[in-house]
């Protein structure tokens, strides 16, 4: 879980870094480029297979420990727990399921379409124009309200996942976790903040 | 003080529970939340009516046998504190208390607000312990232990095995108890020859039990009487795999 969750938070930063190229202003040449590169580049074919293992081991087994868990308080108490806890460690799960839903929308929109299992759109030079595809996407303002209310909650599931999976590991230390702690907010922050720029760019000033 | 009790009533494990309404008058603010009980629980025998069972022991925080679940939170609203050491004062006058038992798959009711915590004991039975030759003792100065480990030792030995660990957390999960037992082994010199068997049998026996598994929301720590820290959960992660990675095999 915790293995797999830190491969998909790796992933993160390089998807980020090659989805900012769309803003460089060349009209999405940057942006194409690197991804004809990198859906050519044999390396990535592989990675592409370790991902999609990657999401299917997290989802399965968060899955199967929010069932246990459930289960491991048949009676449930009357009063809330009123014990201290980080919020969002409390809605790990939740938060979870709408990175899924994202992560199903954001499939078909865009991966689909390389495979050829939805067809390609018209305003799409070529099965790997993700460029302007993303571009119509986020003139849409529907659309772009349901990628901001995601990336919030993705990064509501990184400010905790992020220690918690140093802590799951064993990878603790009175002089490093503390680092460890800001470094995760940091880390949620830039990645929602990062992804969320680009269509609003899109949506306002394009 | 006046204060109505909403408590949890249940005849015997197998029976369905349910609440009870106690209105209750003329409480000391001195009295313990124990003392307030056997206030009631008077009034209660007097009028012929069945006592509310509970259970307790030393009624000065060490026995860990007097865990209830007060107001939504373990052992009551102040940190730090079992149940027999909280006090009336630290509620307010006229406030409605709701008391259940600790709810987990793994800590059946009893009775009550009683419930069995005998799987903390099974997973004690399963590697809770160091193997001896019982002799003399040993002069004490032979193993020499740094006073920072000394000192980490005992913060993880004063675990009172008292379960609100396990009632506070959202998962139920018995690892800050399972944490505090390995690690008061795992950082000594006595222990550390069978740590690594130690750790694989208290984890199997812990999740045989039906505990639920840890996510790190760190409400043990929060709720823990002792203030037992969540490192020791890390520290028993760390304990784990490694035992995991460099398990021999039998010749
Ligand atoms: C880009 C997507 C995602 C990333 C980067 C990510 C990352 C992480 C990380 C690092 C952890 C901590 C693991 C640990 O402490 O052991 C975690 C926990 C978790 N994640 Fe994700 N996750 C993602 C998507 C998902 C999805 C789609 C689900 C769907 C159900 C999900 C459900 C969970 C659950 C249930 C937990 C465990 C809760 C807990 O330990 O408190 N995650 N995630
Ligand atoms: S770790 Fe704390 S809360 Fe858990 S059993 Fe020990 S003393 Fe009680
Ligand atoms: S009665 Fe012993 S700890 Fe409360």
């Amino acid at each position: 879980m915790a293995l797999a969750g830190m491969f998909l938070m790796i992933f993160l930063i390089f998807h980020l870094a090659t989805n900012l190229l769309m803003l460089a202003g060349d009209g999405g040449k940057a942006f194409s480029e690197a991804v004809t590169f990198l859906s050519e580049s044999p390396l990535i074919k592989v990675m592409e297979y370790v991902l999609f293992a990657g999401f299917l081991i997290h989802i399965l087994l968060g899955v199967i420990l929010q069932l246990h868990n459930y289960r491991s308080r048949p009676v449930k108490y009357h009063t809330r727990l009123r014990s201290e806890t980080s919020t969002f460690s409390r809605f790990m799960f939740h938060t979870g399921v709408i990175i899924f839903v994202f992560l199903v929308i954001h499939l078909i929109n865009f991966f689909f379409i390389r495979l050829g299992w939805v067809p390609q759109p018209d305003y799409a030079a070529h099965k790997h124009d993700f460029y302007s595809v993303a571009v119509v996407l986020f003139k849409n303002p529907w659309y772009t309200a349901i990628y901001l209310v995601s990336f919030v909650f993705l990064g509501f599931h990184l400010k905790h996942a992020f220690q918690s999976s140093f802590q799951s590991l064993g990878l603790n230390h009175t002089k490093y976790t503390p680092a460890i702690k800001v470094i995760g907010t940091i880390y949620a922050l830039g990645i929602s903040v990062g992804f969320a720029i680009i269509p609003v760019y899109f949506l306002f000033f394009y | 003080m006046n204060f109505t009790l909403k408590i949890w009533r249940q005849k015997n494990a197998n029976a369905k529970g349910s609440f009870q309404t106690y209105p209750l008058k003329d409480v000391s603010p001195e009295m313990s939340f124990l003392e307030m009980l056997d206030y009631l629980n008077n009034q209660l025998i007097s009028q012929g009516k069945e006592p509310v069972t509970f259970e307790h022991d030393c009624r000065e925080g060490i026995c860990g046998s007097c865990g209830l679940y007060i107001n939504g939170r373990p052992h009551g609203p102040q940190r730090s504190t079992t149940t027999c050491e909280l006090h009336m004062r630290d509620f307010k006058d006229g406030e409605t208390i709701v008391v259940e038992p600790w709810r987990s798959k793994a800590f059946p009711v009893i009775k009550d607000l009683i419930v069995d915590r005998s799987s903390f004991e099974r997973i004690m039975h399963a590697g809770g312990f160091v193997n001896v030759n019982v002799g003399c003792a040993p002069e004490s100065n032979s193993s020499p232990i740094g006073k920072l480990i000394a000192d980490k030792v005992f913060d993880a030995a004063v675990c009172i095995g008292c379960g609100a660990c396990v009632a506070a957390c959202k998962n139920s999960s018995a690892m800050l108890y399972a944490a505090a037992k390995i690690a008061q082994y795992a950082m000594i010199p006595q222990g550390k020859v069978e740590a690594k068997e130690r750790v694989d049998k208290m984890v199997k026996q812990m999740d045989t039990e039906g505990f639920g598994f840890c996510s790190n929301t760190y409400a043990c720590e929060f709720d823990c009487p002792k203030g037992i820290s969540t490192d020791f959960i890390a520290l028993m992660n760390r304990e784990f795999f490694s035992s995991k990675a460099c398990k021999q095999k039998h010749a």
